[in-house]
């Protein structure tokens, strides 16, 4: 309990101090993703939801099957069985069967891989981007994204978000209208609040795919900066006693 | 046991007798002022952080593969496969950035007191010397990764050479070794990242101390200690730097290495600043990134190229703005060092100087697509605003300088009474 309000009190300390350049850095319109890579629950969660959903198509190259099964406390049977679709074996990189060049012919772009997805867009933007989809008949698999226009990705979490569709802001003289808003077109599997979860626990389990040791980073730095601070104490106390003698 | 080292000591002593007589010079009879504050512990970090980037340097050089095919994967591996690895590689990420800071905070303070007037001079050549290897350090290390923004970064920066005229073009296929930055390039930068520059600064440093320690160190009061000397001939004003400030600076590195820990273990990438975001992206000459600025130690510097629209003048003034550092020694006539003591024209137009620099660095790290709207409206022409503001700031980062000149050189400066001796100690 202590260590884990510590390591709180750390990343609010330190978020505080670069909080002006992560908003920059995100942007307007996004929303809070609030993952928490050290929750194991959702980080699981988010890989059910990643190799049913996502890993048809994207790949995790920088990944293997045995990281995950470590890492998410899952047996080798357990991965194997729910996420090694693919034939792999335990040693193998998490890699798809599509092939790329009908990817393209399919999609329009081979879909990317997503071992990094989340440290070169951040997790905020994943999370928008999940929940952003819209119906959209001009694009050619009738699905647009607010956080992506014209995006080539269909939304494949509509069975479980249901379909939503654009309110669009009169448009101005001689402009385009935009996307004002997205309204519920039809009801998916889940409520609204849990599509935001699912969407959460898949930006988590990113988040760690992306930087596989955050968490234990994290848990080390409080330790590291304690003894830190133990030994700068230490160093001042030094100092005050040679220093006594300078007049 | 106090036996068998005595002997050694003395074994060693018989066949390199200036050992010990190095030793006193440099630490224990080395007299520094007693009167350091805050700004002067810039200078052992970042002989600290020095440190920091050989050794990280050489385990990463360990798993890093150069070439444009296995660079960004390697990099990757070592933040995923190799024991420890993301903690040595953010050390060295965050190092590049601390030694930055400590650097620009080093060289003001040698500003503020006058430590490059004379007897420093070279001391302060030196110095710029190190600066310049630390751009050229910093920059290529940057490029290693072989990320987008590595990419895109290297391919604006040595296209800045090309601004030569007549031998432009084919000096950066030179650079290069090729029409774009590829493997010859990620290659060649290996090279001179691990082995040339850190040999040139590497020594560089060493002649830097020891500049320093033939004239002594300056202090916050712009006193020359040497000029009172006690009955047994050392300064009256003056400890010997060892035990006196290598347990003061112990105590610096405490402070300095908790906020390293902090970068390092909760924000290695702090927010985009120290890691880009679209470095985490492999390089591709298709895709240009949403806006190519390299990091923030050099953004101050891309500020000027950034407004001023002709690529050859632009490049000139960023040049210029650094050879100017170089003549400060001679450009501020002035006796007196220390900031405590100057005209108040000095001070404002340090204050000044200080505050374009900083701006020059939000200038060049894309601020002003934030800010500008922000102040003048969400219509505002961000970048005819951000040149004009650009143009002002030019004219008081060049004016610093002209400044100093005629501020000093036609006796305009009301300096104050500098004291005999130092006036406080720490």
């Amino acid at each position: 309990m202590l260590k884990h309000m510590m390591i709180k009190g750390l990343v609010l300390a330190a978020t505080l101090f670069t909080a002006g350049s992560v908003s920059a850095e995100e942007g307007g319109g996004l929303q809070m993703a609030q993952t928490r890579v050290s929750n194991l629950a959702s980080v699981q969660s988010g890989a059910r939801l990643f190799f049913n959903y996502c890993s048809g198509c994207h790949s995790l190259k920088y990944m293997s099957y045995s990281q995950l099964g470590e890492d998410l406390h899952l047996g080798k049977d357990e991965v194997l069985k729910n996420f090694a679709f693919t034939g792999a074996k335990i040693g193998d990189q998490v890699l798809t069967n599509m092939p790329g060049d009908n990817a393209k012919t399919w999609f329009g772009n081979t879909p990317p891989d997503l071992s990094l997805e989340a440290r070169a867009k951040g997790p905020d933007w994943i999370y928008t981007y999940l929940k952003s989809f819209y119906l959209d008949p001009s694009r050619p698999t009738g699905w647009n994204n607010t956080v992506f226009p014209s995006v080539s990705m269909p939304n494949v979490l509509w069975e479980l978000q249901g379909t939503q569709r654009a309110v669009m802001a009169p448009a101005k003289a001689g402009e385009e209208g935009h996307v004002e808003r997205l309204e519920p077109a039809s009801p998916g599997k889940l409520s609204p609040a849990a599509f935001d979860e699912a969407a959460s626990d898949l930006t988590a389990f990113l988040e760690y795919a992306g930087e596989p040791a955050k968490v234990k980073r994290e848990a080390m730095g409080v330790w590291v900066v304690l003894f830190l601070a133990f030994f700068t104490f230490m160093a001042y106390l030094l100092k005050h006693e040679y220093w006594k003698d300078v007049h | 046991m106090a036996n068998v080292f005595t002997r050694i000591g003395d074994w060693v002593t018989e066949r390199a007798p200036n050992m010990m007589p190095t030793y006193r010079k440099h630490m224990s009879e080395y007299y520094a002022p007693k009167n350091f504050n805050f700004w002067y512990y810039f200078g052992s970090l970042a002989l600290l952080v020095l440190v920091n980037q050989i050794v990280t340097g050489i385990f990463l050089t360990m798993f890093y593969k150069p070439g444009a095919a296995t660079a960004f994967d390697s990099v990757e591996y070592i933040m995923r496969d190799v024991d420890w690895g993301w903690l040595i590689r953010y050390m060295h990420s965050t190092g590049a950035s601390m030694f930055f800071l400590v650097v620009y905070l080093h060289m003001f303070r040698g500003l503020m007191y006058g430590s490059y007037k004379k007897p420093r001079e070279l001391v302060w050549l030196l110095g710029m010397l190190i600066f310049l290897a630390l751009m050229a350090e910093g920059f290529m290390g940057y490029v290693l990764p072989w990320g987008n923004m590595s990419f895109w970064g290297a391919k604006v920066i040595i296209s800045l050479f090309g601004a030569i005229p007549w031998i432009g073009d084919t000096l950066v296929q030179w650079i290069m070794g090729d029409y774009n930055p590829a493997d010859a390039t990620l290659n060649r930068f290996f090279a001179l990242h691990v082995i040339a520059l850190p040999l040139v600064l590497l020594l560089l440093v060493v002649l830097h101390i020891a500049a320093l320690h033939e004239v002594g160190s300056n202090n916050p009061d712009g006193v020359e200690i040497k000029k009172k000397k006690g009955t047994d001939g050392k300064p009256l004003d003056g400890i010997p730097f060892h035990p006196y400030y290598t347990v003061k600076d112990l105590f610096g590195v405490g402070f300095f290495l908790i906020l390293c820990a902090f970068i390092i273990f909760f924000q290695p990438t702090l927010g985009g600043w120290f890691l880009e975001p679209d470095n985490f992206i492999p390089a591709n000459e298709l895709v240009t990134p949403a806006e190519i600025k390299p990091v923030w130690y050099f953004t101050p510097f891309y500020a000027i190229l950034r407004v001023i629209p002709s690529k050859g003048l632009g490049v000139l003034a960023m040049f210029a703005s650094i050879v100017l550092l170089f003549l400060v020694p001679w450009l501020d006539r002035g006796a007196v060092k220390s900031i405590r003591y100057r005209g108040r024209g000095f001070k404002v137009a340090l204050g000044l100087f200080a505050i374009t620099f900083l701006l020059f660095g939000a200038i060049g790290a894309g601020k002003s697509a934030e800010w500008i709207p922000a102040i003048f409206g969400a219509n505002a022409d961000v970048s005819g605003i951000e040149m004009h503001f650009g143009w002002f700031l030019l004219a008081i980062y060049f004016g610093f300088f002209a400044f100093l000149y005629v501020y000093t050189a036609f006796g305009y400066e009301k300096t104050k009474p500098v004291p005999d001796r130092v006036t406080t100690h720490a």
